[in-house]
């Protein structure tokens, strides 16, 4: 079976005016379908060139990119559903017409698209709040409104860029498990880019690591820590062995 | 609800100081002994309503024609602008500093070239009051028209969306809250616009009837004149405050 992404030897440079710069070099490696791959690694590694080059925002300048395989074809239109750092809704809009945005965008058929957005808010923990504008509500739960508008037109593919970047410690941990029980129930791929270390190794079936200066694929491992996974796991000795793998390569121990 | 109680109390107080407003102005001209012809009581201003020559109700209809006419042409063709300028950052780059420059000319004086152009009458003055709120409202609605997150384009555009769908669904409504604050702005002017123009030359009109009474030095038809000049530019500011509210989600508001 061959993989559901396939990244091989992915550069891309910037220019503005005459200056050049490096954003992403060597970046190798395969995600199959239904995992949930970690992106993790300091600010300027080109964790976030990488998701929007995987999201068909840019090119890459060399090297390959293939998404979707012949098992599980891949429609770069509609399979792709973002998150970012901030939650970005809408202001103007309700929750659920926040939710359903991408399906209007799609033109998809409004009556379907409303009932799977209700289900998705109930999935992420916002049944009762379609009607509430975004000011209603707390930066998490926007947050959980985003992440069922990444799933509203039912991608196959999920990427996120630092979702829980902007909340609080214990909101952010909360979240983590909430990902996790969404990414089993709905059994999207997922990439996750994050510059947490323990936030990549908790929910990754696989880790990626990027350095930065210059901005190259430093590590590529695949995360054997057994499935549903809750904060216990944390204390687990492969947990520690995990993280230690990553701060060493990112020069911090 | 409490919000509709706070709302009532806050109307309440907003009539009550107005009326207050009556009241000192009464007292002072009454207690200070004031000449009429300087300062008439609020009584007199409002018996100067009775001289059916002053044709209130005529000259009423022709300044809130003016300035209506004039807004609602700024709103509409300012808006329109702001948005080519948003579709094409050629025209924006090759306009936009022209508008800045034409912007400091103050309006006022146009005034006199433009009775030069097109007579006096409704036609030039509503021309006035227009090119006074015009340069507001394409400034605000460009701006607004701007401020859009780049992490949204990149999802709308990761959906392959069109220029036309970002325009519609995130751009104008975003740029809502930054087109009415132009359009409060854009009221006040619009009153000064007509005025002006019905100073410099006009046949008919509340500022062609100062013009007119100041001869006779009749001074509470003045007053007269001045407060429903005022009252005709309430009537457009609570429209347009009465719009936002109706378009606008609460948090969506800007000041």
């Amino acid at each position: 079976m061959s993989a559901f992404i396939h990244l091989a030897g992915v550069r891309k440079l910037y220019r503005r005016g005459r200056e050049e710069f490096l954003a992403v070099s060597d970046v190798t490696f395969d995600v199959g379908e239904g995992e949930l791959v970690s992106l993790v690694g300091p600010s300027g590694c080109g964790k976030t060139t990488v998701l929007k080059i995987l999201a068909g925002l840019h090119p890459a300048d060399a090297g390959t990119v293939r998404i979707g395989s012949p098992e599980h074809p891949f429609d770069p239109a509609r399979d792709v559903g973002m998150v970012f750092q901030q939650p970005l809704l809408l202001k103007w809009r309700r929750i659920i017409d926040n939710v359903l945005l991408p399906a209007e965008i799609l033109g998809l058929p409004m009556r379907e698209a409303r009932e799977r957005a209700r289900e998705l808010l109930a999935l992420v923990g916002l049944g009762g709040f379609e009607a509430k504008y975004p000011y209603e509500l707390s930066g998490g739960m926007q947050q959980r409104a985003a992440i069922a508008r990444a799933l509203v037109h039912d991608p196959k593919l999920i990427l996120m860029d630092e979702p829980f970047g902007a909340l609080d410690a214990l909101t952010r941990e909360k979240m983590n498990l909430e990902l996790l029980r969404i990414w089993r129930e709905s059994r999207k791929t997922i990439v996750f880019v994050t510059h947490g270390i323990g936030e990549a190794v908790f929910l990754g079936t696989r880790v990626v690591v990027l350095t930065a200066g210059p901005a190259r694929m430093a590590d590529n491992f695949t995360v054997s820590l057994p499935h549903p996974r809750s904060l216990d796991i944390k204390t687990h000795e492969d947990f520690g062995a995990y993280t230690r793998r990553i701060y060493r390569l990112l020069g911090m121990e | 609800m409490s919000g509709t109680r706070e709302a009532v109390q806050r109307y309440t107080i907003a009539v009550l100081s107005h009326l207050l407003l009556v009241l000192a102005w009464h007292f002072f001209v009454v207690l200070g002994d004031v000449p009429k012809i300087v300062m008439p009581s609020p009584w007199e201003t409002a018996k100067a309503l009775l001289v059916p020559n002053y044709r209130w109700i005529e000259n009423i209809a022709v300044t809130a024609g003016e300035i209506f006419g004039g807004y609602i042409l700024a709103v509409g063709s300012g808006v329109v602008l702001a948005m080519l300028f948003s579709w094409s950052r050629l025209l924006e780059m090759w306009l936009m500093p022209l508008l800045v420059s034409l912007n400091m000319i103050p309006k006022v004086a146009l005034g006199p070239l433009i009775i030069v152009w097109f007579s006096y009458g409704i036609g030039p003055n509503i021309l006035i009051a227009f090119s006074i709120c015009f340069f507001p409202i394409v400034l605000t609605t460009a701006r607004g028209l701007r401020e859009v997150e780049p992490d949204l384009l990149d999802l709308v555009r990761s959906l392959h969306g069109s220029r036309w769908q970002i325009f519609l669904k995130i751009q104008l409504p975003g740029a809502l809250p930054y087109i009415f604050s132009g359009m409060k702005v854009a009221a006040v002017l619009a009153v000064a616009g007509a005025i002006v123009g019905e100073f410099l030359g006009s046949d008919r009109g509340l500022g062609y009837l100062m013009l007119q009474v100041q001869v006779t030095l009749d001074t509470p038809a003045m007053f007269m004149a001045v407060i429903l000049i005022t009252l005709i530019g309430v009537v457009l500011y609570g429209l347009v405050l009465g719009l936002e509210r109706l378009v606008l989600v609460r948090d969506a508001r800007l000041g």
